[in-house]
């Protein structure tokens, strides 16, 4: 068991601490770093926004320090704003542009702010308005209606720029990341870096908790304090990391984050990778996971009706063997997998579509971005002429367990595909669900916004010109 | 005689940055969490109610007290002092004792070496308790007549006589959700005991004066013995007046009792639950009205959901009660205003403090009358402006003397062509079966000044260096909105020096004593002018000494561009203020300011609360998805008078930030109780305001140019905090007017315009 090594502001660190601390918390509380502000301790202000470098990138991602856990720096290069400009030295260009167009009040998310632009511009992403949105959706203020946010963000120089205190990249000290275990205060934390210790590490220890990315797990430190015995994390194994396009379907490793698997899924599945952006922001897409996503099997989890609707497959791999299963059989209930104490999810599989299938994924939410959904849908369609061949629609928020809409799906196979056809569907979809009430929206809602998205993908499958959706507008 | 006008730096009408801004963006800006705190101090986490409404039978704190770094576990039982903190009324609780009224109130509270000591610590205290029925909602409050506060009315001519004589009439009922502040800063408060029973409290508090007297009054001490201090707020919004003292007094009592520093930070869940928000409101109304539109009659009733205590509810009801006219002339009145008493968190102070409730009701009214009778609705509000001259006296009595509505409206339509406008809209519906769009305007006159007279004054502190550097002190508190970069301009621009000269001082009622909340939009207006009075002292008395040494007229001294003249001879300003210090002159001054003309009297509703209005107006387009009912804003122009702004690039951000705050209110930040009073909604994941995708793509904001208040005001600017946040009701509107479009029945929505709100609206519409 050694001590965690990371470079934070460019200076190399050698830590020792209760594995189920934040960073946020290590943060301020002992490093005495208190640029970075506690605003939520739930992922979804953006206040705790810090960038980090992982072994292997060659640029800086946001993430929720508040969700982190300190083991999770590992071999990382972290970045806070009190490392974005020296004491006395220039602003970096965020911070100057931030101030330049008075885009501080308060103050109090201006850190995090700045982080996320930091990060957006490491990027070298145009400043577009859809980009610099997507790269602010992880960040609330109150004070400024983001108007001269969203402007100083547009002033950006293009240009990547290296942090002005760290004086270029600061690197990891040579001795690189620790091997990987760390124990302090009655915790462990494994972070193994091979498939073949994972698995070890998973038959021997099948209580431990599995951490891939932490931003459902972080939660239950962040917020309930929780402090585990022992974690394994599957971030730093290697053969989980990969995405590839494969002969016949899309393979995403179960340690790929969301960010990771994004750029092939808009090449395969666009609508897929559209929906992918709404979950969460980019802080919490860095570190999640897709496999985090099916682990957790919420009842909402917003990627599983699009995993379901595209009979996506997910590879379970225990020290004995591997099987292989549909992800509908994958989630048996509410917050239930069929996962085994000593499995992990190697891998998912989306097989590509066939020619001539439409495929569409929407997201309803109180909010567009980063909000949890009120009602997810997806939809895969093939056509014989004017008809339903067939159509696998998935709903999630509308059950104990994301489910397709069996008895809508029968009901409209061999049936024309035009709005005439579409005068049960409410009825159909009650009898397929009977949701909850709740916060999110009532059970008449979710059906009734569920029909309206059976409606919506008719329409836009076969009407061409008006829009269909707000924000197309 | 020849004075080069080289003018200053940063004086007033300067666009100068936040003070802060960078503090802000590398983090170094101090807010109380980040203070240092002395080895020993303690942190400390609030034990909540998990009942609505339920007798204490016992709080058992012993397992906390025995835990692991614990020194202090309280409960209401341990207050030396009074357990009353209420700022109104008398006998609101700090911690609740024997009763408990609201999921999430404060019991007991526990301070420990570390913050996770604490958390440990907390979930041992055990209260036992005996559920009791809760009172939840505002319609059965009013149907058991449980109130915190009396009912209030306001009364003109015969309402009902001319309810019955009208050609039209209409009743119906809306109501509208609260706003949880959401500043991203949670409460929190370091208190630090002192000598001989003394206690000093950094506090993120709009009201450090409350504070002082509400830990005061915990502790049993003389206010004289407590001090509150705060450099600065991240956000306040009003939820940081009555309850920063919640959060102040239980910091105060676990170190009084620990004898050693506490810090008491809430986590964003206890913050949300334990503290109050702004009211919800349902508004009942019966009009009468011609066939042009003109009101005749309004019957109106607003009640407002209060919480378990007074809090802020009764004054909030009287400000709703004065802006349901909004700009409306009303020839016949009868308005009733109830704070209900419900088992929820007591609501408080929000900006727009019962205004934007007041003019929702009315808008909602004119929208319907106008839907009613088949007219735009522009045109009907403006049969029903106040005139000048005429029909220009409020529902209080109250003559509006400064009547800019007409021409806030027209400067919008110059920038918006809003006929031009009106036919892109309805094109659009024309072609689009499923995506329809709305727009509509807003205008808004809003009346400054705390309705109480007695808040209506300040105190500024002025000291002058003999370097020349100046001090500035006020009662008034940083929250982000500019305050004390504004108050600094106008010292500037007094003594004419550059900006930089000054620094402006953590906010103490140890500096300036007895002072207001920094609320009703009113800290620019009233500590600007108290430290105009000081500065104006001094200046008056460097004057003399530099009359004696020019042996000059003092009539014939002007300060300017950093120096002082005489004619063609001069002295700079530093070289004046070692001069002074020589000649024995004191260069230090208190400066005192009351608002002139205005009185209230509340047992009549009448007299003239406000020293002046500000007007303002909006237009916004939406666009709603009859299929799911999410909706989008697509574009906003607003027009706000700003008299003769400060600092027009603060003003600018307080008007963009109002406006999206106020989007939020109407449109997705819903508050969600279940049927056991527990909020659902406690952190963001769960209560969504707006993001920067919510904010319209096009966003225009003009400040009405050429509009000096024509009251006497520091430099003749007017307040801007609260007024366009209600020009967020044009969103409202639109939304209405895009469910119009979807059909011919009555339009039937509620606040906030929630996706599921709007969809059941345009079921309702197309019948």
């Amino acid at each position: 068991m050694s001590a965690l090594r990371f470079v934070l502001n460019g200076e190399g660190r050698e830590e020792r601490a209760p594995p189920s601390t934040t960073v946020l918390d290590w943060l301020r509380l002992s490093a005495r770093l208190t640029g970075t502000k506690e605003g939520c301790a739930e992922g979804d202000c953006g206040a705790c926004t810090i960038v980090i470098r992982r072994p292997g990138e060659n640029q800086f991602s946001a993430v929720n320090s508040c969700l982190l856990l300190l083991p999770q720096l590992d071999g990382c290069e972290v970045m806070t704003v009190e490392g974005l400009s020296g004491p006395d030295g220039p602003l970096h260009p965020v911070q100057q542009a931030l101030v330049d167009t008075d885009g501080t009040q308060c103050g109090f998310c201006t850190p995090g702010f700045a982080m996320a632009m930091f990060a957006f511009r490491d990027g070298g992403e145009p400043a577009e308005a859809a980009l610099i949105h997507e790269a602010l959706a992880g960040n609330l203020c109150r004070c400024t209606g983001y108007r001269a946010i969203v402007d100083a963000c547009r002033k950006l120089p293009a240009a990547p720029a290296q942090p002005a205190a760290a004086g270029g990249a600061g690197s990891v000290s040579a001795d690189g990341p620790s091997l990987g275990a760390h124990a302090c205060g009655g915790q462990a934390f494994h972070a193994p870096a091979t498939l073949a210790e994972l698995m070890e590490l998973r038959a021997a220890h099948p209580d431990a908790v599995l951490l891939a990315g932490g931003t459902d797990l972080g939660l239950r430190v962040s917020k309930q304090q929780e402090a585990f015995a022992r974690v394994i994390s599957t971030q730093a194994v290697s053969e989980l990391a990969t995405v590839r396009a494969g002969a016949d379907a899309l393979h995403i490793g179960g340690g790929a984050t969301y960010t990771q698997a994004l750029p092939l899924i808009d090449a395969k599945f666009p609508a897929f990778g559209a929906l992918i952006r709404r979950i969460g922001s980019r802080q919490i897409r860095n570190l999640g996971t897709l496999a985090g996503n099916l682990a957790t099997a919420s009842p909402i989890g917003d990627t599983l009706p699009c995993l379901m609707a595209l009979d996506a497959e997910v590879l379970l791999r225990a020290r004995g063997g591997a099987r292989v299963l549909k992800v509908e059989d994958f989630i048996t209930g509410y917050r239930k997998t069929a996962l085994a104490p000593d499995e992990i999810i190697a891998e998912i599989r989306l097989p590509y579509l066939p020619a001539g299938r439409d495929f569409a994924a929407y997201k309803v939410s109180k909010r567009f971005d980063q909000d949890i959904s009120t009602v997810v849908a997806a939809f895969v369609l093939r056509r014989e002429g004017e008809m339903v061949g067939e159509l696998k629609a998935a709903f999630g928020g509308m059950a104990a367990r994301p489910a397709r809409a069996a008895a809508l799906e029968r009901a409209l196979a061999g049936k024309p595909w035009t709005p005439a056809a579409h005068a049960g569907i409410d009825a159909l979809l009650a009898e397929d669900f009977s949701p909850l009430s709740d916060h999110r929206g009532g059970a008449t809602y979710r059906l009734r916004a569920a029909a309206g998205l059976v409606r919506r993908f008719q329409l836009e499958t076969t009407l061409t010109g008006a829009p269909l959706r707000v924000e197309a507008l | 005689m020849t004075v080069p006008m080289t003018g200053i730096q940063g004086g007033v009408g300067a666009s100068i940055r936040h003070d802060s801004a960078v503090g802000h963006v590398t983090g170094r800006a101090i807010y109380v969490d980040d203070m240092p705190t002395a080895a020993g101090a303690l942190e400390a986490v609030l034990v909540l109610s998990p009942h609505p409404h339920a007798r204490i039978r016992s709080i058992d704190v012993a397992r906390a007290r025995a835990a692991p770094g614990v020194v202090a576990v309280v409960s209401a039982a341990d207050i030396p002092g009074k357990n009353d903190i209420g700022p109104i009324l008398r006998e609101e609780p700090l911690l609740a004792a024997g009763l408990v009224e609201y999921e999430g109130q404060p019991v007991a509270a526990v301070a420990a070496r570390t913050l996770a000591e604490a958390r440990w610590a907390a979930k041992l205290v055990v209260v036992d308790a005996e559920p009791l029925p809760a009172v939840l909602s505002i319609e059965e409050a009013i149907a058991r007549e449980l109130y915190v506060s009396p009912p209030q009315t306001m009364r003109r001519g015969d309402a009902a006589a001319a309810l019955a004589a009208a050609p039209h009439r209409l009743a119906g009922e809306v109501s509208c959700g609260g706003q949880d502040h959401f500043y991203l800063e949670g409460q929190v408060a370091l208190a630090i005991p002192g000598d001989a029973g003394d206690m000093l409290v950094h506090s993120s508090t709009q009201h450090p004066t409350e504070v002082q007297h509400g830990v005061a009054r915990v502790l049993g001490l003389p206010f004289s013995a407590v001090t509150a201090e705060v450099r600065r707020m991240g956000g306040g919004f009003g939820g940081k007046e009555s309850q920063a003292t919640i959060i102040a007094g239980i910091a105060a009592l676990l170190a009084w009792k620990a004898r050693r520093p506490v810090k008491l930070r809430l986590p964003r869940d206890d913050d949300m639950r334990a503290t109050g928000k702004r009211h919800p409101f349902l508004i009942r109304y019966d009009v009468g009205f011609d066939a042009e539109g003109r009101l005749l009659a309004l019957d109106l009733l607003l009640a407002a959901n209060g919480g378990n205590v007074a809090d802020h509810t009764p004054a909030v009801v009287t400000r709703a009660l004065c802006h349901a006219d909004n700009c409306y002339w009303l020839p016949a009145l009868n308005f009733r205003g109830l704070a209900c008493k419900t088992h929820t968190v007591s609501n408080t102070a929000f900006r727009g403090y019962g205004g934007p409730q007041g003019m929702l009701a009315i808008e909602t009214v004119i929208d319907r009358v106008a839907r009613h009778l088949g007219l735009p609705l522009d045109g009907v509000r403006q049969r029903n402006f106040y005139g000048v001259g005429a029909n220009d006296v409020t529902p209080y009595g109250m003559q509006v003397e400064d009547n800019i509505v007409g021409r806030v409206m027209n400067e919008l339509d110059q920038a918006a062509d809003l006929a031009g406008w009106r036919r892109a809209v309805d094109a659009f519906n024309r072609q689009s079966p499923v995506l329809k769009k709305g727009l509509a305007t807003m205008p808004v006159k809003f009346g400054i000044s705390f309705n109480r007279p007695a808040l209506n004054q300040a105190g500024a502190l002025v000291h002058v260096y003999t370097d020349g550097s100046v001090l500035l002190n006020h009662g008034g508190t940083e929250m982000g909105q500019g305050l004390f970069i504004k108050v600094a301009q106008v010292v500037a621009d007094v003594f004419q020096i550059d900006l930089h000269n000054l620094r402006v001082s953590s906010t103490s009622t140890s500096k300036v004593p007895n002072t207001s909340p920094t609320a009703a939009s009113s800290g620019s207006d009233l500590n600007g002018m108290a430290a105009l009075d000081a500065a104006m002292q001094i200046k008056a008395r460097m004057a003399r000494v530099a009359g004696e040494h020019f042996s000059a007229p003092e009539s014939e001294i002007v300060f300017a561009g950093n120096r002082v003249y005489a004619g063609n001879r001069s002295l700079s300003f530093p070289e004046l203020a070692q001069m002074a210090w020589e000649k024995r002159v004191s260069l230090s001054a208190a400066g005192y300011y009351r608002t002139p003309k205005i009185h209230w009297d509340p047992n009549t509703a009448t007299g003239r609360p406000f020293f002046y209005f500000v007007y303002a107006s909006a237009a916004a387009e939406v666009a709603i998805d009859t299929l799911t009912g999410e909706m989008r804003v697509l574009r906003a122009e607003i027009v706000e008078d700003c008299g003769r702004s400060l600092n027009p690039a603060i003003d600018l951000g307080q008007i963009e930030g109002a406006f999206v705050q106020g989007m939020g209110w109407l449109t997705t930040e819903e508050l969600c109780w279940d049927d056991e009073g527990r909020l659902r909604t406690h952190g963001p994941s769960t209560y969504k305001i707006p993001g920067s995708r919510d904010v319209p793509p096009v966003f225009n904001v003009r400040l009405l140019p050429d509009a000096p208040n024509r009251e006497a005001t520091v430099f003749r600017s007017k307040a801007v905090g609260e007024p366009p946040l209600m020009l967020a009701l044009s969103v409202w509107l639109a939304v209405r007017d895009a469910i119009a479009a979807c059909g011919d029945g009555p339009v039937v929505l509620d606040a906030p315009a929630t996706p599921e709100r709007i969809l059941a609206a345009v079921e309702t519409v197309r019948g």
